[in-house]
């Protein structure tokens, strides 16, 4: 039975669950959810993600919603499918997990309100927030040190292999490099751009990138 | 040689602390002085690159994020202890959805709160009021979801208590405290019942008793 992922292929947080989708050659249908209509926060949306937001799945009779949690849900069903997103001990799968809560904690908190100011409000026409943006920028300054350091003894967040901790990074790096002029930040730091460069040629990847068709 | 969780008196920390005690774990704590900057000395950023609470150090293994600790403890301890991960594939999918739910949605305007109502002006900037009116209303909308499934659901992730409840306990413990918005949790029936069982476990209770910051 094909997965149904609720949501758009262009939005940032559904990404994470096709990726994933991607990397472990799980077949999935995506049901278009119509985000500058607001349909996420329509009553048939809430029934399936209650705090109107996108992704949701359906398989069978399972429903889940919270990208990372779908996406560590599946790499755990499919463990021996596709690419091992996980790590092989539990030390290896906890240093994973650390990595994606840092991506919800420090890197997607930062780089959300820089992309809402920098790219969705302009084209909504609403005010950029200015002093916020410099503000944020100084802040993710700080955090792509801490990755800069990790990934000048490590080949990939986790470790020597690619997992979940650097796929969940790839839908917001995305906008960054290729939507905002803050891509300097990345390419002038030597690993996080050797990283970026690895990661983002990585199959699954550009095959997310075909379907998306920026 | 046991484990040891650092900073024990701060909220985050103490996901991991009461996880531990839950499934009865030794460990120690080490504390951290965030007035006097420890935080940020090398020393500390060797186990923490951040400079936040918690680090946690088990023999030579190093691990940090609360979120990350409870799931390493909850899963190298499963067969002792409540088992606060589900018992299958499909109930730990509930569970990573909520405890995801906590750190995407609850957490972020709880967090708000704590920060410019209790700490604003032991941290030196001035407290929002425009932001903490925000935050509230955007909590008050989480809740109304959490009081919709609470009111089908005993626990977050179904019929047992697991990691998705247990990582709301830190926070929300100042929200009905020294954040002075108990109205919040007790005004909805199934979300104030849900606190009352989760905050009265002994593991939270011991965790409380240990760990408060000294008066």
């Amino acid at each position: 039975m094909v997965v149904k992922v609720y949501g758009q292929i262009k939005a940032a947080n559904p990404q994470r669950v096709l990726l994933c989708f991607l990397e472990k050659d799980i077949e999935f249908e995506v049901i278009h959810v119509d985000l500058d209509k607001l349909e996420q926060k329509k009553p048939q949306h809430l029934l399936r993600q209650p705090f109107g937001q996108v992704p949701a799945i359906e398989d069978g009779y399972l429903k889940l919603f919270e990208s990372r949690a779908i996406a560590r849900y599946y790499a755990t069903k499919y463990a021996d499918q596709g690419t091992d997103l996980l790590g092989k001990t539990l030390e290896e799968r906890a240093i994973v997990d650390q990595w994606v809560e840092v991506e919800n904690n420090y890197f997607y908190a930062v780089a959300l309100p820089l992309v809402m100011n920098v790219v969705f409000k302009p084209k909504s026409g609403k005010p950029c927030d200015v002093a916020l943006v410099e503000e944020l920028k100084v802040k993710f300054d700080k955090v792509l040190d801490v990755y800069e350091n990790r990934l000048a003894t490590n080949r990939y967040l986790g470790g020597d292999e690619f997992t979940l901790a650097d796929l969940s990074h790839m839908p917001g790096m995305r906008y960054i490099m290729n939507e905002t002029s803050l891509s300097g930040l990345v390419t002038s730091r030597e690993n996080l751009n050797r990283w970026w460069n690895e990661i983002s040629a990585r199959p699954a990847w550009k095959k997310l990138m075909e379907l998306a068709a920026y | 040689m046991v484990l040891k969780v650092y900073g024990p008196h701060f909220a985050s920390p103490k996901r991991a602390l009461v996880t531990l005690i839950e499934k009865g774990v030794a460990f120690e704590t080490i504390p951290v002085d965030l007035m006097k900057g420890e935080h940020k000395q090398p020393s500390y950023l060797a186990l923490q690159p951040f400079g936040t609470v918690p680090a946690v150090v088990d023999g030579d293994y190093k691990i940090f994020e609360s979120r990350a600790v409870m799931r390493y403890v909850a899963e190298k301890y499963r067969s002792q202890g409540p088992d606060l991960l589900g018992k299958t594939v499909e109930d730990r999918g509930q569970v990573e959805q909520w405890l995801d739910v906590e750190a995407t949605t609850y957490h972020p305007p709880l967090l708000n709160l704590t920060l410019h109502i209790m700490f604003a002006s032991v941290m030196g900037f001035p407290s929002d009021e425009k932001l903490i009116k925000e935050s509230e209303e955007k909590l008050a909308g989480v809740l109304d979801v959490y009081e919709a499934h609470l009111s089908k659901s005993k626990y977050l992730a179904g019929d047992f208590v697991s990691l998705a409840d247990l990582a709301h306990l830190p926070f929300t413990d100042y929200l009905v405290g020294p954040i002075g918005k108990a109205y919040m949790i007790k005004d909805r029936k199934h979300v104030s019942a849900w606190w009352d069982d989760i905050s009265s476990r002994p593991a939270w209770k011991e965790t409380v008793a240990k760990y408060s910051f000294p008066a």
